[in-house]
This record gives C-alpha cells, sequence and structure tokens, in this order.
C-alpha cells in the first residue's frame, strides 16, 4: 500500500504484524512439533527438554508403511516381482530398517490402504453432500415449498444431537443391512452428516444471488436447468467451495464413526494411527508419521481452493 | 413483432393482489409506456407478460394466441432490467452472445458473431466486446443489456426502468437512443417506469396504473390535457396538476380558498354543486385585472420558465410564468385561468366530469 501513513497508523500496523506472529507461531507449533518428530530417531522422540537439532531420519515413515511382525511371511519371489514400485521400495527400506542385523520379515502394513480408504470416503461424501445440498438449497431458496421453514428446521435438527448418540443404533442398523465395515457405509453416513449443513450454507450464498440473472437466462430461451448450470452455479461456485472445505475436513477427521462401523477394509487413517501405539511401548515418531502424512490433503485442498474461500469464508459475501 | 393483450388479468402474491382484473391492449409496434408508483403493480404486468409470473386468472395473449400458458422462453420476448441484468463473469461479447446460444436458435458460430457485430455497431459498444461487465460503468452496462435484448430480434421488448439507476445526463441521452432504436427496429416495446416525464417524453401510448388496475390509457397528450380522474391528473406534469375546491355558480367556479369567483367555459353539474376544478400551472395566468390573488411563496427558476407556488388562504397552487416576469417572494399577485382548460372533478369519486 502506497500513501503517506500517520505514526498513529505506522503504530497499529506495527501492533498487527505482532499480533499475526504471535497468532502463527501458536497455531504451526503443534505441526512444527508432529513433523519434527517423525523425522527423529525413535530415542529422541520423548527426551526432555525437546531435542530440536538431530540428525534426520525417514525410518519412522518406512515403519509406518511396514508390518514388523516375526510372525508373518516374508513376500515370496514371485510375489514380490509382481509388487508395484512403491511396495517394492517398502519391502527394502523394512529390510533396512528392521532387520537392523537382526533376523526377521518384513511385509507392507495397513496404512496406504487405510489412507486410500479416508481419501475415497471423503472426496465422494464431500462431492455428494456439497452437490446435494447446493440443490436443495436452491429449491428452498427460489421455489415456493409448502412448510419451507419447518423443512429447514427438521434438516437442521439432524445436527442438535452429538451424533456419537446414534452411533449403537447406527450400528445395529449397519449391521442388518450389511454396511458395516464398507466405504459405502461410511460415504453414507458422512454424507448424512454434512448435508444439513451444507444445505443451510448453501442457501444463503444462494439467496444472496439475484434472481434477475436466472429470470434473464429464462427470458433468453434457457430451460430452468440450464439457467441454473450456465447461470447459477458459476455464482455459487464460491459458496460450494467454503462448503466443501468444511465437508472434507469433518468426513476426514471423523474418528468415532470410523472407530465403532470399520474394522478392517473399509477403515479410514483416523482410527488406524492410534491403533498403531499398540501394546508394547508407543513409538511416538511413526504416530507422528502418519499424522504428518494426514494432514497433507487437507492443507492441499485448502489451498486449490484458497481463492474461493478468501471470498467464501465470509459467508455470503458476493460482490454485487 | 407483435400484439399483447391482457385480460382480466389477477395475481396475487399471498396476502396482497398485485394485479386486479387487469385488462390491457398493446398494439404491435407501439412505444407503451407504463406509468405508476412503486408497488403500482407496473413490474407485476411486465413478469406476466415475460412469463416470469403465472396470472392467478386471466389470459396472456400474444398475438391473438392465448399464451397464458407459455414459458418465458416459448414467448420470445426480450427483458432489459434496472439493475443485475447482465451475466457477470462473462465478457460483454459473452453476454451479447448468451441468447443466441439456447437451443431456441440454431445459429453457426460465424452467425452470432455477425449478428453481436451488428448490435455492438448501432449501441456503439464495439470497443467493450472483450471487457468483463464488472468493469463497464452504470451507462455502458444498460447499453449492454439493450444489446443483448435486441441481438435476439425478439417480437416484444420488456423494459422495466431501465433508465432508473442512471445519473440525469446519460439518462436523457439513452431515453433518445431508445426512441431512435424503437423507430429503426418497428418492434413493439413495453416500458415501464414511475417517472412521468420518461413516461411523457418516450410513450406512443402511456397506460397509467393504480393498486394493480388500469386507470387510463392514451397518448401522452390525452393523459396529460385530459386525465380521467384526479389521480392521473396529480401523477402526470410537472408541477401537477392543480386541484382546487369549489363550488358551481352560473358560468364561475366560486373557489374555496380565498372566495374568489372565477370563469368558466364548460360546466358541469348545477348552481351550488360541489366540484374539485383542476388548472394546469401553466393555465395559470398572472394579470393585473385577474379575479384572484396570492401571495407568492416560492420561485422555482428553471431557465426559460419560473414556477410559481402561490399562497391562496392557506391553499397552494402552482403557476408557470416566463423567466422574465419579475416577482418577489411574498409578493401578492393577482391572477386568473384560462376557462377553456379548467377540468372539473367530481370531489368524491375523482372522476372527471367532463369526459362523460
Amino acid at each position: 500500500m502506497a500513501g503517506v501513513r500517520t505514526p498513529q497508523e505506522k503504530w497499529t500496523n506495527r501492533v498487527a504484524i505482532v499480533a499475526v506472529f504471535v497468532a502463527l507461531a501458536i497455531m504451526l507449533t503443534p505441526i512444527y512439533w508432529i513433523a519434527a518428530t517423525s523425522f527423529k530417531p525413535r530415542n529422541l522422540a520423548t527426551t526432555i527438554p525437546p531435542t530440536v537439532v538431530f540428525q534426520p531420519t525417514v525410518s519412522p515413515f518406512v515403519k509406518l508403511f511396514t508390518k514388523r511382525s516375526q510372525l508373518r511371511d516374508q513376500p515370496t519371489a514371485e510375489e514380490y516381482a509382481a509388487a508395484p514400485w512403491w511396495e517394492r521400495m517398502v519391502f527394502d527400506g523394512g529390510e533396512k530398517v528392521v532387520r537392523n542385523g537382526k533376523t526377521g520379515e518384513v511385509r507392507t502394513s495397513g496404512y496406504g490402504d487405510r489412507f486410500t480408504n479416508s481419501l475415497i470416503i471423503s472426496i465422494i461424501s464431500t462431492i455428494l453432500a456439497v452437490s446435494m445440498g447446493t440443490l436443495t438449497a436452491y429449491g428452498f431458496s427460489r421455489f415456493k415449498v409448502a412448510g419451507e421453514d419447518d423443512w429447514l428446521f427438521f434438516i437442521l435438527s439432524t445436527r442438535m444431537l452429538p451424533p456419537v448418540v446414534v452411533a449403537i443404533p447406527m450400528f445395529l442398523m449397519y449391521r442388518v443391512v450389511g454396511l458395516n465395515d464398507t466405504h459405502l457405509g461410511l460415504i453414507i453416513l458422512y454424507t448424512a452428516f454434512n448435508l444439513s449443513f451444507a444445505v443451510w450454507i448453501m442457501k444463503g450464498f444462494i439467496d444472496e444471488i439475484p434472481r434477475e440473472y436466472e429470470e434473464a437466462a429464462l427470458v433468453d430461451g434457457y430451460t430452468r436447468m440450464q439457467a441454473f448450470f450456465k447461470v447459477v452455479l458459476p455464482e455459487a461456485l464460491t459458496g460450494m467451495a467454503a462448503t466443501a472445505v468444511f465437508c472434507f475436513i469433518t468426513a476426514w477427521n471423523e474418528y468415532a464413526f470410523a472407530l465403532i462401523m470399520t474394522n478392517r477394509n473399509a477403515q479410514t487413517a483416523p482410527p488406524y494411527i492410534p491403533s498403531q501405539v499398540g501394546s508394547g511401548l508407543p513409538d511416538w515418531t511413526v504416530i507422528a508419521a502418519g499424522t504428518l502424512l494426514f494432514l497433507i490433503p487437507v492443507a492441499i485442498f485448502t489451498f486449490l481452493l484458497r481463492n474461493h474461500l478468501l471470498r467464501g469464508m465470509s459467508f455470503g459475501a458476493i460482490r454485487k | 413483432m407483435a400484439d399483447i393483450a391482457l385480460q382480466r388479468v389477477t395475481k396475487k402474491f399471498g396476502a396482497n393482489t398485485a394485479l386486479r382484473e387487469l385488462d390491457l391492449d398493446i398494439k404491435n409496434g407501439e412505444f407503451f409506456v407504463l406509468l405508476g408508483q412503486t408497488g403500482a403493480g407496473k413490474t407485476t404486468t411486465l413478469r406476466v407478460i415475460a412469463g416470469l409470473e403465472v396470472p392467478n386468472s386471466g389470459k396472456v395473449m400474444i398475438d391473438g394466441q392465448d399464451a397464458t400458458n407459455w414459458n418465458a422462453a416459448e414467448r420470445d420476448v426480450a427483458l432489459v432490467l434496472q439493475q443485475y441484468s447482465l451475466y457477470p463473469r462473462m465478457t460483454v461479447r459473452g453476454n451479447l452472445e448468451f441468447p443466441l446460444k439456447s437451443r431456441t436458435h440454431n445459429l453457426t458460430a460465424a452467425e452470432i458473431r455477425e449478428r453481436v457485430d451488428r448490435v455492438a455497431e448501432t449501441l456503439q459498444i464495439t470497443r467493450l466486446l472483450d471487457r468483463k461487465v464488472e468493469r463497464l460503468s452504470g451507462g455502458e452496462m444498460q447499453r449492454v443489456s439493450i444489446g443483448r435484448a435486441i441481438v435476439r430480434q425478439p417480437r416484444v421488448f420488456l423494459m422495466d426502468e431501465p433508465l432508473s439507476a442512471l445519473d440525469a445526463n446519460l439518462r436523457d441521452v439513452l431515453r433518445v437512443e431508445l426512441k431512435k432504436l424503437h423507430s429503426e427496429l418497428g418492434a413493439t416495446f413495453v416500458f415501464v417506469t414511475h417517472d412521468q416525464v420518461e413516461a411523457m417524453s418516450m410513450g406512443d401510448k402511456i397506460g397509467v396504473l393504480n393498486r394493480g388496475k388500469l386507470v387510463q390509457v392514451g397518448t401522452p397528450s390525452e393523459i396529460y390535457a385530459r386525465p380521467l380522474n384526479t389521480f392521473v391528473a396529480r401523477s402526470v406534469g410537472t408541477p401537477p396538476m392543480n386541484l382546487l375546491d369549489g363550488t358551481l355558480a352560473a358560468d364561475t367556479a366560486i373557489l374555496d380558498a380565498g372566495r374568489f369567483a372565477l370563469p368558466l367555459a364548460c360546466r358541469h353539474g348545477t348552481d351550488g354543486a360541489r366540484i374539485r376544478f383542476g388548472i394546469r400551472a401553466e393555465d395559470v395566468v398572472l394579470d393585473e385585472a385577474g379575479e384572484a390573488a396570492g401571495r407568492v411563496f416560492d420561485i422555482e427558476n428553471h431557465g426559460v420558465i419560473k414556477i410559481l407556488t402561490l399562497d391562496v388562504d392557506g391553499t397552494q397552487l402552482h403557476a408557470t410564468v416566463s423567466a422574465q416576469t419579475k416577482v418577489k417572494i411574498d409578493e401578492t399577485v393577482r391572477f386568473t385561468w384560462k376557462p377553456e382548460k379548467v377540468s372539473s372533478f367530481d370531489p368524491a369519486t375523482g372522476r372527471n366530469l367532463g369526459l362523460g
């Protein structure tokens, strides 16, 4: 910003900069801690005072992706040949870390699969919640719906209870219909969690889009559907991006249901990471490595949508 | 190009009735202005014609065909609004192309390009074609909206206060341009406004709306000279028509204010009848031999003319005089009116007694 500043403005500016740094320090310290721990050798992870300078090692990551069991078989030569390159890399790395001179077998751990499950379930449920939420919100915003307020309240009321309260009945119901430990089961669940939120937020955004735009399109010879896609949707994108980030984070972080409803096939990363604490002495470096990798998709997703978010976070502040 | 007719159209929004059995006839090629206050039902009328609102009862006829249940696309009308009328996030060219790209038109890319270029030239917006809509001034935006309407060559142009958001100079310029455009295209225009100056200067015909009903339809001069009732008399003309209560006595009007007796050219009613006399400001004449007298309360100088506000025993009336006339505030002047220009209204119903 060019221009002359009064001394007072300069002073306020300095205070603001300091405040931003303090806030950043508070927010980034845990992330630094996780990142640092995930590159530490095991014996330095829990030292007091914390070790700041150390020789970084990737062994926590290798351990994260390998199953270090003495009981399991090692991959056979054929299995090794058939494995994709990254699995081979894990095998090779695992050999080095685990054996460490001793004998033992190396297999890939479940982390990769769990992580993939998390991605599949979160992405699909986010897409479903945001698209269904947008359509519902559009309906409520633009058409006369009998009992509109009651419906909206009903939709909101699904969030008035901590979700865990219904965990047991959900578990029983899922067992009957065979949705336990399936991707579809968690996708449905997370979509349902996020839908009410998406409807409300999107209604706010769509209410702000002047009807005149669509009406102009209707008069110009487009159908209601075409008008929605060509005129309303581009305007609603900002809101959809903000909603998508919230939905994605909710689904990505969800722990309780994932723990109860899944065990092997569809388990997501959040219940898997603490399971590595195990019964013996927890290896915090491995947990830190798992957590660090777990943070990355949210960071990427938010980063990709940052331009929309800046406007979207101010809830419906669409430039007129 | 089309005739439009509304037949006994009623439109309700919840408990509010926006249009009450409205009848309206708009001839092919007419520049028809709907004039009314906020809430009179002008915009609703336009939206009913456009097919954006479905009337609760009554019919919409386009070219003699019942179009009541046609959707907006089928009616082939174009709409220009006061604001929000352009698609954001598109360039000017994108906006102009948009209506041509709908399924109702089967145009090749070259044809679209040619039409857009031609319209841009007509409206002198060629240099803006690649600009984003957000970066246009208000006047440029309205030009583009008008362009988007004409590029389609629709049957009818519907305009909802397209000039109201613009500043006065630009409004005058666009007013002239719209008039010119109308005569070039020869299309039917329905133009909604609350500004009676706009209505008077642009319309071939004016329809005065009040509370969802059409009060009077006529050419601007008919509406101005022979208003059907006191509502129209007060809505049209700057300043509005003076309305003075009085009694009829022989061939004179005895005004309640000041008990002055002024001459009448024709009388409507018997002696002693209560009448509300209407007289335009320009038909009030300052005259030293005039029958009535009033105090000059205010002088508005409009350059060519001055508009005086005269106070006659607490009743105020306007008189137009030439700018050369020397008057001072608080001076008492004598005046009369042009007897043949006086309208007589029924004080109870507001009806113009001279129009049967």
